[in-house]
């Protein structure tokens, strides 16, 4: 019976700070809507259907390019179009921090589908290097080994 | 539990009894037909591309073909040879051909060997990928899914041609100049000549045949009786590397002129 005062502190102080931040408040952002060019009226599906399923129907272009050769979509309105992301999708939707990164920074979503694609412009060479991944001593760290007798 | 003899007999009787149940499995086993070594030549498929390197006509110290590749497919430059990414290269005969160079003939040794990916029927690579990054296509070429290596160089190990290059540094810094049209690959990755998949899938010609102004490469499908590379094929003698690994190289090479 005794001690179940400082048990119901305890689970209160660890609700409290689980839900800080939902009591603390705050506005809830809305999510920066991505920015289309002008004079586009379609995409290859539907807007609503790209907004749900955008990564998805990267993921199978990726997959049935690579793996089985197959290079042609074929949309529900039965169009055919290359699958190709920097050739397609940036094709019409030519900036790419105005049309992806807008989103994906807002909700955190890093895809590493430009870790090798490019997107158009980008410049090429040293100059590619700040913005790039650490230097390779960190990921790659060799550790001396140390020889017998030293 | 008792040991005495009654109760050891019991269990050592049932343990006989239930290892001449196991051996009665045996002969299904015997029956099954183990899948042999070498996958052949894909003679089922339409298409089997490949290579003939017709060295006569190769001609020192010209390297567009190696140019061409590395520029359409953003292959790095490394000073330091330990980072070498490769995809076509020159290289000695002897080392090329090292069972066959004891007393090779001048026209063989005079110049470098061009090498790339064979495209081998039975590659060796592709057995040892641990999650099928690099895979046999149906047209006989070996590809890389970059997206899925790892990184773990069993591919590297496997290969007996050297063919296979790993990303130990960020390649991008030591690109030129991009082509957007192909991607670069990240750190981590191993990569190779995909023979030019990406064009022929639009119906070119690979980057290195193509930039050959002295037609030494001659690009085909190795299924059609009637096509320039199994017509040069047939009537002259040709070289595969290392034959005797029984990798079935798709790239062949000709030191002797043809009869054209």
């Amino acid at each position: 019976m005794h001690g179940k005062l400082p048990a119901f502190i305890g689970i209160a102080l660890f609700a409290g700070v689980v839900t800080f931040p939902f009591w603390i408040g705050g506005e809830r952002k809305p999510m920066p809507p991505p920015v289309i060019e002008a004079g586009l009226t379609q995409c290859v599906e539907s807007a609503a259907f790209m907004r749900a399923n955008h990564m998805l129907l990267l993921d199978q272009w990726r997959d049935s390019v690579v793996r089985h050769n197959d290079h042609i979509y074929v949309n529900r309105a039965g169009q055919r179009f290359e699958k190709s992301l920097t050739g397609t999708c940036l094709g019409c939707h030519s900036n790419k921090a105005e049309f992806c990164d807008r989103c994906h920074d807002a909700v955190a979503v890093k895809p590493y589908c430009w870790n090798c694609h490019l997107a158009p412009g980008q410049p090429a060479g040293p100059a590619a290097t700040a913005a790039a991944l650490p230097p390779p001593s960190s990921r790659f760290a060799v550790t001396a080994i140390p020889r017998r007798g030293e | 539990m008792d040991h005495d003899r009654r109760h050891f007999l019991i269990r050592a009787g049932s343990a006989a009894l239930f290892g001449l149940g196991a051996a009665a499995g045996l002969p299904a086993l015997a029956a099954t037909r183990l899948l042999p070594a070498a996958s052949g030549h894909g003679a089922g498929n339409a298409v089997r591309w490949g290579m003939l390197v017709d060295m006569t006509r190769c001609v020192e110290p010209c390297s567009s073909c190696i140019d061409a590749c590395h520029s359409v497919h953003n292959v790095p430059h490394f000073d330091n040879p330990k980072d070498e990414i490769k995809w076509i290269w020159k290289m000695d005969y002897a080392n090329a051909f090292p069972d066959s160079g004891q007393f090779a003939s001048s026209r063989q040794t005079a110049a470098p060997v061009l090498a790339l990916c064979n495209h081998c029927a039975n590659p060796p690579c592709v057995r040892v990928c641990p999650v099928q990054a690099t895979f046999k296509r149906e047209d006989g070429i070996v590809e890389m899914d970059f997206h899925r290596c790892i990184g773990c160089r069993f591919c590297m190990a496997a290969c007996p041609y050297g063919s296979r290059s790993f990303n130990w540094r960020d390649p991008r810094p030591f690109i030129e100049k991009y082509d957007y049209g192909y991607p670069t690959r990240e750190a981590g990755v191993v990569e190779k000549c995909n023979f030019c998949s990406e064009r022929l899938a639009r119906g070119r010609q690979p980057a290195c045949v193509e930039a050959c102004k002295n037609r030494a490469l001659v690009f085909g499908n190795l299924n059609d009786p009637g096509s320039e590379l199994r017509r040069q094929l047939s009537s002259r003698v040709t070289l595969q590397r290392k034959p005797e690994l029984g990798t079935q190289p798709s790239v062949f090479y000709a030191f002797e002129r043809g009869h054209d």
